[in-house]
Order: structure tokens, then C-alpha cells, then sequence
């Protein structure tokens, strides 16, 4: 019984059933839109929030049939021809990161649904657009996690632009909207071309079959492409060169120090939910494309371009916070932390070593909670400002007007500073330590960036709650139900994940020797200590006394 | 061997796609002049549309012909060569036909519809002179001529067999064939005759010096080869049999003489400068007709002569060789960044899309110059792919119409007792914008639109189309998208193919430096990104202005035809975008060709 449940599709029911639910949205409105508009609304929210939640019992189903100690290998495997003569298969799969990155995308989205529930309630039409959207976007996210064919990753990796495109332009705040979108897009595209010609040219690597004349109708496929280039390496020039076409797109993505520009004008003129999708998953993508793409098609490139990424991270955690502590907008502050972060998770992965590469796959998914919350939170303050401001200079003293508020923004804000106890502490320090095994001096400079974090953090928590409040914001009510119900899930999921942290690490750990061995023709080893992970409980017992 | 004449055996039946198409343009003469005013419009649209279906259907029974495949039992040889070598009906040259025929067929849907205002975009008496009293007299009387279908047949006619010929000579009449009358459909228009006559006047003059050049070109080589037949010319290249053998240069010249000809046709830099202007100028629906088909029926005559010419060459002469791909280098570069820069600049929807169709013509020519196999099923594609997207989204455009208020109907709802909400208006009817008025043509009111003028081609006018006609600007974004190369539509794959085929470089020589070429086409592409998205911006984010002259825009209702056609295109956009392989498929077997 157990073998058939596992060989249901569930990867591809989890990319398709989101295409159903966007579709039902957006039918439904359309069929009720000149009935009653309070019936509509019902309507588009139940469906939304319906669809959302049966993805949710689709990855438990997931995770049920994925085998959790053979977390390093790629399981639930589907792999269909689809363009052959270019070499493109329709594969699915997924190891412990990808099925964790997966499950944060799918637990976001139904909150991000509910955080939406009174925006646009004036207009049903707008309403019905934005879910569509996020629930179209929630299937892009989810396929790209899973892809296993670099075509299909790369054809999901820039068609979800459009969907997030439509989403800071269409539904965003401000005047300037506009142009974050077409930012956000342009700097997106330019990076996705690149790496489109990466990918010809990849393609272009894989020998003619000499019976056809072709190259194979799986050429494409991730495993056959690493496993080829591991055994007939391509020469250096040619392999430095596409791994900066790919590099250069996922450093975009990331964003990593200096392009990073978009993301604090999409964050300021997206929506919460927008940019909480837009920073806690799509840009995963970045790094996930840099560990499991980079690093194993390019292993040389990669630990040539070593040295010079980490100089970049180190750059983009200190950068990234100290322009955090400069802001006046919140959510610009929230997006220069996320530079920060991705700063960390950058510097994990080419660290090479096995615990930072574990500690940077569990950072993703943290760092996905805690700014995922921080941006929730972040919204609902916002929304409750008369003119929508986000300026943090008209806020003040609102610990006392609207304590549940203020404390849970306090703890998404702590997470963000890594306070142990909290998910993001167990990955911050596993990161921090397995790169000092290699680069003491990268370790050092990036242990200052969790000194600025608590620098942002605290300023932020301090001018925006304590002290004099404002008289408009005398009387604004608290968190209601709706709203604790979208914040208690990911603070809960904090401490769970703070205090219990072996089930996310179980799914990381093996992927990450998976990745140091495809490095292997690098030269690359796993650093000593052997057993990292003992260490690295003591060396956090070490900082908790 | 002279003395009697002995009749050549023709194989007539690889013939029936062209001749279906070329007698029905004379049957549609006749019946321009035999059939009662009433019917004619009807029948002409009915006899074309059949004609060119018709033809489709023909080829794709041609398509499994084993004479036309070859055999796959024996691997035997393909393609039929008709009046030696006057046609050749091969895989590619049929292949061809069939994405001409099949964009034909959705453009003529387009040049059919009358929208809802109850008028096509034509002259109802081209003939008349702008202004005239002749011409006031025709309108007066009612008088509708319905020509432009069968010169749009001929012209099919004409694309048809220029990518199928194997001799110079007959290319060159095909060439004239296609042009004359598409010279005469841009002087054509309905409105803004003037401009439509001087973009017509401006494409006959180009295009005569470009078939000079064309012809020209053609002399040479038969000066070095001593016949126009190209397999002939490919086998004098191969294996000497000139006395002229020591003057390569006579060929070389001639062939890039001859490749200024097409190149002209396709709209490539530096032969480009008639496309912005003739595009904007000729009646929309024929824009988009003649910037899809001509471009795939050129790009197929340029990919014939271009195999085999430098095939040849490169067995007997590799340095000339290497000469004609420097020149398409320089072509192709050029092409890519003109297309691509000065379309960023523009402001005219019409402008913008010819140098939309410039910059794709680099494209193409990119991945032609990768020269293997791969690039020549990249191509086939590429054009199918390049027309959809085109042929939509001037069908959009016809759409898309200014407005002037009616003082008309402020005069009926006077009458009636109401006051009418534009009334102070009324008084005032101002003349309608962007063109000459000699020749303007109102059309009766619509209800709440006023007067639907011409169409609505400056970019600022299509600001919020998103939300009053949520289709109509969600198929435009579409075939935008496509031609942005975004995944998931078909113009990615097109893309990726002939991208592809330029990285991956000519087969004989194990790869070259065309990926040079790809990485520029990939920059290209992303400043190309920059002005598609620009429209996408602003019909769904940006408020519509209010014109201070009362000139509003609306969107006239399509009586079916390009509703059809708009619709059409943006499935296949989207299914060829998601599920290519079939096509591809047939693109792959399109490759084999004789010279």
C-alpha cells in the first residue's frame, strides 16, 4: 500500500492543483461580478483560501511519501518527454532542500491569502486578480523548486516574473509603483537572458548522438548534465564563462551586493503579501539556482569564483545592514535586512564546507519565516496607519496602544537578528561556523553583521513603539482574529524550529554532502571538523551560557 | 534537338498550392468586374479565404508525398524538380508555402473584417485622387471596389514561389510578383490616404532599386556560371567548368548583390529604412499581412541561395566563403542593434512593431548564420512563430480607433427633448487629429463613442486599454510577450532555437565564433524586452489621458473575422509555446532541400 501512495505524482499534483484553484478564482468572479458584491467576495476569499489549504494537505501528503533519511537523494521522481528535439524532459523530483523550500512556499501562500482578505475589498475584480495571481504564482514557485531538467527550471525561473510583475504594478502602493515593477522586471530579464545563452550554450556542450546526428532527448535533464561534465569536464574558459552566465542571474535573484538594487523598491511598492512572497521564496530561487545548479554543473568555476563571491557576501550582509539601520522606510528597512541575509546564505554556500552548505539550506527556509512574519506584521502596522504611511518617523508608542502587534513584531524582528531560541540562531551559526573552517577572516567580518542586525532590529522596534504616539494613531485597534491567525502559524514555526531543530536538519544534512561531493572534481573537501554537527551544538551551547 | 519542339512533361500536381491561389486572384478579377455590387464583397472574401485554405490543404497532402520526402526505406532522394528546376518542390520550399499560406489566411481574416463601425480599412475607390471631386462623387454614389482581394492573392501567389524556385531568374519574377501588388495595397488606405500613398510610393521606389540590385546580382553570377540555375551555379562552384575561374570576385559579388535584394525584402539594416514608414503608412491588416509573409517567404528564397551558393563556395573557393558570412555578420549586428535601439525611442504603435519586425529579422538571421541543420529548422519555426505574433498584433491595432464627438447625436438627443451630456461640444466639432483630413472618412456614430475615426496609433493613446478590453489587451501583452521571447510563448522557443543553432555553430566546422553573434542577439533581445513591456505598462497601469481636443479612444467591435484571426494566433502562440514538439518536428523535416 505503501509503494502505490508513493508513486502518486505528488509533485505535479503540487504544481497543477494551484493552476486549478487560480483558475477557479478567477471564474467564480467572473461569473458572480454583477451579483451580489459582498456574495463574490465570499466566494473569490473561500475559493482562494480553500485551493490554498488543499495544496497545504497536498504536501503533507508529500512529505508523507518522501523518505526523510534518504533526504540526499531525489525522490518522487517524474520524468516525461516534452520538446525532444531540443532535449527538454517534463522532470520533476526532490531532495530534502527542495521538498523544504517547497513546503515553505506552500505554507506562505495560504497566509499571504488571508493577509489580502480586506485589501481591495471596495473591488472584487482587483480582489480576484490578486489571488489568481499569487495562487499562478504559487505554482510557478512550487515547480521551480522541484524542476529537474535545467530548461524547465530556467522557463519557470523567468516566466514567474510575469505574474510578480503584474503583482508590485498592478496592486502595489505608491506613485512609483510602476517604476519598481519595470525595475524589478528589467533587472530580472537582463540576468534571465544571460543565462539563457549559458543555457544554449550548456546544451551546445552535450555531444551529438552518432547515430541520430542529434543530441539526446534528455539532454537537458540536471542529473545526466552533472554526471556528464563530472566525467568529460569542459575546458576551463568555456566553464567559467557559463557558470557566470548562471551566476550572474541567481546573484540578481538573490540579490546579492551591487545588484541588488530592485528589491528595496519592489519591497517599498509591493504589497505585504507581495513582498513577503517576492523575498521569503522567489528570491530562494536565486540561492537554491547557486546550490544546485552552480555548484555542481561548474564545480572548477565555482571554486575559482570561491574567493570573489565570499569577498561579495561578506559585502552584501555588512552593506545590506548598515543600509537597514539608515532607512526611513519600513519596508525598504525590511528589504535591505533580507540583503543582508542573503548575504549569509551566499557566504554559506561557497564556503564549501558541509555545515555551512547545510546551514545555508536551512537559512533559506528560516529566513523565509522570519521575513516572511516581519513583512506580515509590517503590513498589518501600515495598514493601520490613516494615510497607509510607511515612513517610520510617523510612527511611535505603540506598544501600548497595540501590545500583541508590537510583540509579535518584536519576535519576528529577534528572529531576524538570529536570537537563539528562534529557528534562524540554529542556521545563522551553523553558516557562521562551517565558514570559519575555511575563512576565519569571512567568519570574523560576517559575526559583525549579527551586531548590526540587533542594531536595525532594536532602533526599528524602538522609534516604532516606544516613546510618544502620534495623536492619529491613538485609537487603532490591535491584531484582530484574521490577523493572529496569519501571524501564529510562522511564530510558532520559529520556536518549533528554534528549540527542535533535528527535523530540518535531517532534510538538509544529506543534500549538503551530496553538493560537497559533486565538488569533488574541485578539489574541494569537507573541512575538518568530521563531525560538524556535534560540533556545532557545542559551539552553540557555548554562546547561549 | 532543335528542330521540333518537344513539349516538357510537367508534374502539374506540385503545382496546385501555387496555381490554387494564383487563379483564384483571376477569378477574383473577374469577378470585380462581372459580379453585382451586392455580392461581391462576399464572394471575393468567400473565393479567398476557400483559396487559401485550399492551398494549405493541398501542401499537406504534398507533404507525405514520397517524391517530395524521399523514401525512407531506401534513403533515396527528395524533392521534385519541376520544368527543370524552375520550381522546387522540396520539404523546405513546402514548408515555406505552408507558413505563408497559413499567415495569409489569418491576414486575409483581418483585411475582411469590417468591425463595427461597418467599414474595412480601404479606399472604397483607390483610384480616385485624395480629395478629388471624383472621389467625392464615389463616396456619394456608394461605389465599393473590393480589389485588394485579389491582390493580396497574387502576392501570396508570388511568396509562394520564391522560397520554392531554383533558379534566379524566375526568383527574380516571383520577387516582382509579390511586390507590385503589395505596392499597391500600402497606397490603399481608408483613411490617411496621403500618407498612405507617399509610404506606397516610398516602397516602390526602394523596391525597384532594391530588384535592380536583385537583378544585377543575378547577371554576375551568370556571367561566372553561364546559367541561372542554381544547382547548375553550385555545381560550376564545386567543380570548376568556368572561364572564369580565377575571378571568384565575380560570384561574390553577385551573390551579395543578390542577397542586398532579399535582405531588402526582409527588412534587415542596412536595406531597412522603407519598413518603419511603410509600415506605419500601408492599411494596417496589410501591414500585418505583408510584414509576416514576406519576411517568411524572403527568409526562405535567402536561405536557398545562400546554402547553396556558399556551399559551393566553400568547396571551391573558402575564402569567399568566409567574405559573404563577414557581410551577414555585418548585417545581422547591425540589424539587431537598429531594430533594437531606435525602436526603444518610438512613439507610434505601428513604427514601433516595424522595428519590432527589424530587430527579429537580425534574430533570424542569427541563428541562419550559425549554418547547420539546426539553423534551418530554427528558421522554419522562427517564421511560423515571428508571423502568428505579428499578424495578432496588427490585427489589435485595426482595432484600437480615436473617437471624435458626435455632434450628430447631441443634434437627435436635442430633438428628443433630453440634454444631451456632450452638448457644449456640439457646437464645436473639432477636425480630427493625426492626419490629413483630405480624404478622412467618418463613419456613422456609435453610441457613447462619438465619431470612430482612424486608428488610435500613438502609444499614449493606448494607456488603460487593460481595463476597458481586458481580452483584447491580454492578447496583445501575448504576442508581446512572445515576441520578448518570454517562456511559456512560443517566441521563447523560437528564440531558444535560433540562438541555439548560431552557439552551436555550422556542423562542418565543428563550431565557430557564431556565439558572438547569440550574445549580442541575447542583449538585443533584452533591450527589445525594454519597449514590449513598455506597452504592457501602459495599457494596464497607466490612467487613459483625456485628449484636451475631445479625441477619445475606443475599441470598435470586430464583426468575427479578426476576432477569429486574434484569437487563432494567441492559442497557437501560447500551444506551440508550451507544446512545440509537434511542430518541431515538422520544422526538422522541413531541413532537407535541393539546390
Amino acid at each position: 500500500m505503501n509503494s502505490t501512495f508513493q508513486e502518486v505524482p505528488w509533485l505535479t499534483l503540487l504544481v497543477a492543483w494551484p493552476l486549478v484553484g487560480a483558475a477557479a478564482v478567477w471564474l467564480t468572479a467572473t461569473a458572480r461580478t454583477r451579483g451580489v458584491a459582498s456574495g463574490a467576495l465570499r466566494a473569490v476569499r473561500g475559493i482562494a483560501l480553500g485551493a490554498a489549504l488543499v495544496e497545504l494537505a497536498l504536501l503533507a501528503c508529500a512529505f508523507t511519501a518522501f523518505d526523510t533519511s534518504d533526504a540526499g537523494t531525489h525522490q518522487l521522481v517524474e520524468t516525461h518527454a516534452w520538446i525532444p528535439q531540443l532535449g527538454v524532459s517534463y522532470a520533476v523530483g526532490a531532495d530534502g532542500v527542495a521538498l523544504a523550500l517547497v513546503a515553505l512556499a506552500v505554507v506562505l501562500v495560504p497566509l499571504v491569502v488571508l493577509a489580502a482578505w480586506k485589501e481591495q475589498e471596495s473591488d472584487v475584480r482587483r480582489l480576484r486578480h490578486y489571488l489568481a495571481l499569487v495562487l499562478l504564482l504559487e505554482a510557478f514557485m512550487v515547480a521551480v523548486f522541484v524542476a529537474r531538467d535545467v530548461f524547465f527550471f530556467y522557463v519557470l525561473f523567468e516566466a514567474m516574473l510575469i505574474p510578480v510583475y503584474f503583482l508590485i504594478g498592478g496592486f502595489g502602493v505608491g506613485a512609483r509603483r510602476r517604476y519598481a515593477a519595470v525595475k524589478f522586471l528589467m533587472f530580472s530579464l537582463a540576468g534571465g537572458l544571460i543565462m539563457l545563452a549559458a543555457v544554449i550554450a550548456l546544451y551546445v556542450q552535450v555531444p551529438l548522438d552518432p547515430t541520430t546526428g542529434l543530441r539526446p532527448e534528455d539532454a537537458f535533464l540536471t542529473s545526466n548534465l552533472v554526471e556528464y561534465f563530472a566525467q568529460n569536464p569542459m575546458p576551463v574558459t568555456t566553464e567559467r564563462l557559463l557558470f557566470l552566465g548562471f551566476f550572474v542571474a541567481f546573484a540578481i535573484k538573490a540579490p546579492l551586493f551591487p545588484v541588488h538594487t530592485w528589491l528595496p523598491d519592489a519591497a517599498q511598492h509591493a504589497r505585504a503579501g507581495t513582498s513577503t512572497l517576492l523575498v521569503a521564496v522567489l528570491d530562494k530561487v536565486g540561492t537554491f539556482g547557486m546550490l544546485t545548479l552552480c555548484l555542481p554543473l561548474f564545480p572548477r568555476a565555482s571554486d575559482w569564483a570561491a574567493p570573489v563571491v565570499i569577498v561579495l557576501a561578506v559585502i552584501s550582509i555588512l552593506y545590506g545592514a548598515l543600509m537597514a539601520i539608515g532607512q526611513s522606510d519600513l519596508m525598504r528597512l525590511i528589504a535591505y535586512t533580507s540583503v543582508s541575509h542573503f548575504g549569509f546564505i551566499v557566504l554559506g554556500i561557497f564556503a564549501f564546507s558541509s555545515l555551512s552548505i547545510a546551514g545555508s539550506s536551512l537559512y533559506m527556509v528560516n529566513h523565509g519565516i522570519s521575513t516572511g512574519a516581519l513583512f506580515l506584521v509590517a503590513g498589518f502596522l501600515v495598514a493601520r496607519h490613516p494615510e497607509r504611511s510607511q515612513r517610520i518617523a510617523d510612527y511611535g508608542g505603540l506598544q501600548k496602544v497595540v501590545p500583541v502587534l508590537a510583540g509579535t513584531f518584536l519576535v519576528a524582528g529577534l528572529s531576524a537578528l538570529s536570537l537563539p531560541g528562534l529557528s534562524t540562531f540554529v542556521s545563522e551559526i551553523m553558516v557562521i561556523v562551517g565558514t570559519f573552517a575555511v575563512s576565519h577572516w569571512a567568519a570574523l567580518v560576517a559575526v559583525l553583521g549579527v551586531v548590526l542586525a540587533a542594531l536595525y532590529v532594536l532602533l526599528t522596534y524602538q522609534r516604532v513603539f516606544t516613546g510618544g504616539t502620534p495623536a492619529e494613531l491613538d485609537s487603532i485597534p490591535d491584531l484582530g482574529a484574521r490577523e493572529k491567525w496569519v501571524i501564529a502559524p510562522l511564530i510558532a514555526l520559529l520556536l518549533v524550529l528554534g528549540l527542535y531543530p533535528a527535523p530540518a536538519l535531517d532534510l538538509v544534512r544529506e543534500p549538503a554532502q551530496v553538493t560537497l561531493s559533486d565538488l569533488a572534481p574541485a578539489g574541494v573537501q569537507d573541512p575538518p571538523p568530521t563531525d560538524p554537527f556535534a560540533d556545532a551544538s557545542v559551539t552553540a551551547e557555548g554562546s547561549e551560557s | 534537338m532543335t528542330d521540333s519542339f518537344v513539349a516538357p512533361t510537367i508534374d502539374w500536381i506540385y503545382l496546385v498550392p501555387i496555381l490554387v491561389v494564383l487563379g483564384t486572384g483571376v477569378v477574383g478579377v473577374l469577378v470585380e468586374a462581372f459580379v453585382p455590387a451586392r455580392a461581391r464583397r462576399t464572394v471575393q472574401v468567400t473565393l479567398a479565404l476557400l483559396a487559401t485554405a485550399a492551398s494549405f490543404a493541398t501542401i499537406v497532402l504534398l507533404w507525405r508525398d514520397p517524391a517530395v520526402q524521399g523514401d525512407p526505406a531506401t534513403g533515396g532522394t527528395y524533392g521534385v524538380r519541376v520544368l527543370g528546376g524552375s520550381m522546387v518542390i522540396d520539404p523546405f520550399g513546402l514548408a515555406v508555402q505552408g507558413v505563408v499560406v497559413l499567415l495569409a489566411f489569418l491576414a486575409i481574416l483581418v483585411i475582411a473584417d469590417r468591425t463595427s463601425t461597418g467599414q474595412d480599412a480601404f479606399a472604397p475607390t483607390a483610384a480616385a485622387v485624395p480629395g478629388s471631386p471624383y472621389e467625392d462623387l464615389a463616396r456619394r454614389k456608394g461605389i465599393e471596389q473590393t480589389e485588394v482581394y485579389p491582390l493580396v492573392l497574387f502576392a501570396v501567389g508570388g511568396m509562394m514561389i520564391f522560397p520554392a524556385t531554383g533558379n534566379l531568374l524566375v526568383m527574380f519574377v516571383a520577387l516582382e510578383v509579390l511586390s507590385l501588388p503589395l505596392y499597391v495595397l500600402s497606397a490603399m488606405a481608408r483613411r490617411r490616404r496621403l500618407l498612405s500613398q507617399e509610404a506606397s510610393f516610398k516602397y516602390f521606389l526602394l523596391g525597384a532599386f532594391a530588384s535592380a540590385l536583385f537583378v544585377f546580382g543575378v547577371a554576375l553570377v551568370y556571367g561566372y556560371a553561364g546559367t541561372v540555375d542554381l544547382a547548375a551555379v553550385f555545381q560550376v562552384l564545386a567543380g570548376g567548368g568556368t572561364p572564369f575561374a580565377d575571378m571568384p570576385g565575380l560570384v561574390l559579388t553577385g551573390v551579395l548583390l543578390i542577397l542586398a535584394g532579399l535582405l531588402f525584402k526582409v527588412g534587415a539594416a542596412p536595406f531597412h529604412a522603407w519598413t518603419p514608414d511603410v509600415y506605419q503608412g500601408a492599411p494596417t491588416p496589410i501591414t500585418g499581412f505583408m510584414a509576416a509573409c514576406t519576411k517568411a517567404a524572403a527568409f526562405g528564397a535567402l536561405l536557398r541561395v545562400l546554402y547553396v551558393i556558399s556551399l559551393g563556395m566553400a568547396q571551391s573557393d573558402p575564402a569567399a566563403q568566409e567574405d559573404l558570412f563577414v557581410a551577414l555578420w555585418v548585417v545581422a549586428l547591425l540589424t539587431m542593434v537598429i531594430g533594437t535601439a531606435v525602436g526603444a525611442v518610438q512613439t507610434d504603435v505601428k513604427r514601433l512593431l516595424a522595428y519590432s519586425s527589424i530587430a527579429h529579422a537580425g534574430f533570424i538571421l542569427v541563428g541562419i548564420i550559425g549554418f547547420s541543420q539546426a539553423s534551418l529548422r530554427a528558421t522554419v519555426f522562427y517564421l511560423l512563430v515571428y508571423g502568428l505574433a505579428t499578424v495578432g498584433s496588427f490585427a489589435v491595432v485595426t482595432l484600437v480607433r480615436e473617437t471624435a464627438p458626435a455632434p450628430e447625436r447631441a443634434l437627435v438627443d436635442a430633438t428628443a427633448g433630453v440634454v444631451a451630456p456632450g452638448g457644449e461640444s456640439a457646437s464645436a466639432p473639432s477636425a480630427p487629429t493625426g492626419g490629413d483630413p483630405v480624404g478622412d472618412d467618418p463613419s456613422p456614430a456609435v453610441p457613447d463613442a462619438g465619431v470612430v475615426l482612424g486608428e488610435a496609433t500613438h502609444l499614449a493613446q493606448w494607456a488603460g486599454l487593460g481595463r476597458r478590453s481586458p481580452w483584447l489587451a491580454g492578447a496583445f501583452s501575448l504576442f508581446l510577450l512572445s515576441m520578448a521571447g518570454i517562456p511559456l510563448t512560443a517566441g521563447f522557443i523560437a528564440k531558444f532555437s535560433a540562438f541555439g543553432a548560431a552557439i552551436a555553430g555550422p556542423d562542418t566546422q565543428g563550431g565557430g565564433s557564431t556565439w558572438v553573434l547569440a550574445v549580442v542577439g541575447v542583449l538585443a533581445s533584452a533591450v527589445a524586452v525594454f519597449f514590449y513591456v513598455r506597452i504592457i505598462v501602459l495599457m494596464y497601469f497607466t490612467a487613459p489621458a483625456e485628449d484636451a481636443e475631445g479625441v477619445g479612444v475606443t475599441v470598435v467591435r470586430s464583426r468575427g473575422p479578426a476576432a477569429i484571426s486574434i484569437a487563432v494566433c494567441a492559442a497557437l502562440v501560447l500551444v506551440l509555446g508550451v507544446f512545440p514538439s509537434p511542430v518541431l518536428e515538422l520544422a526538422a523535416e522541413a531541413v532537407k532541400f535541393v539546390p
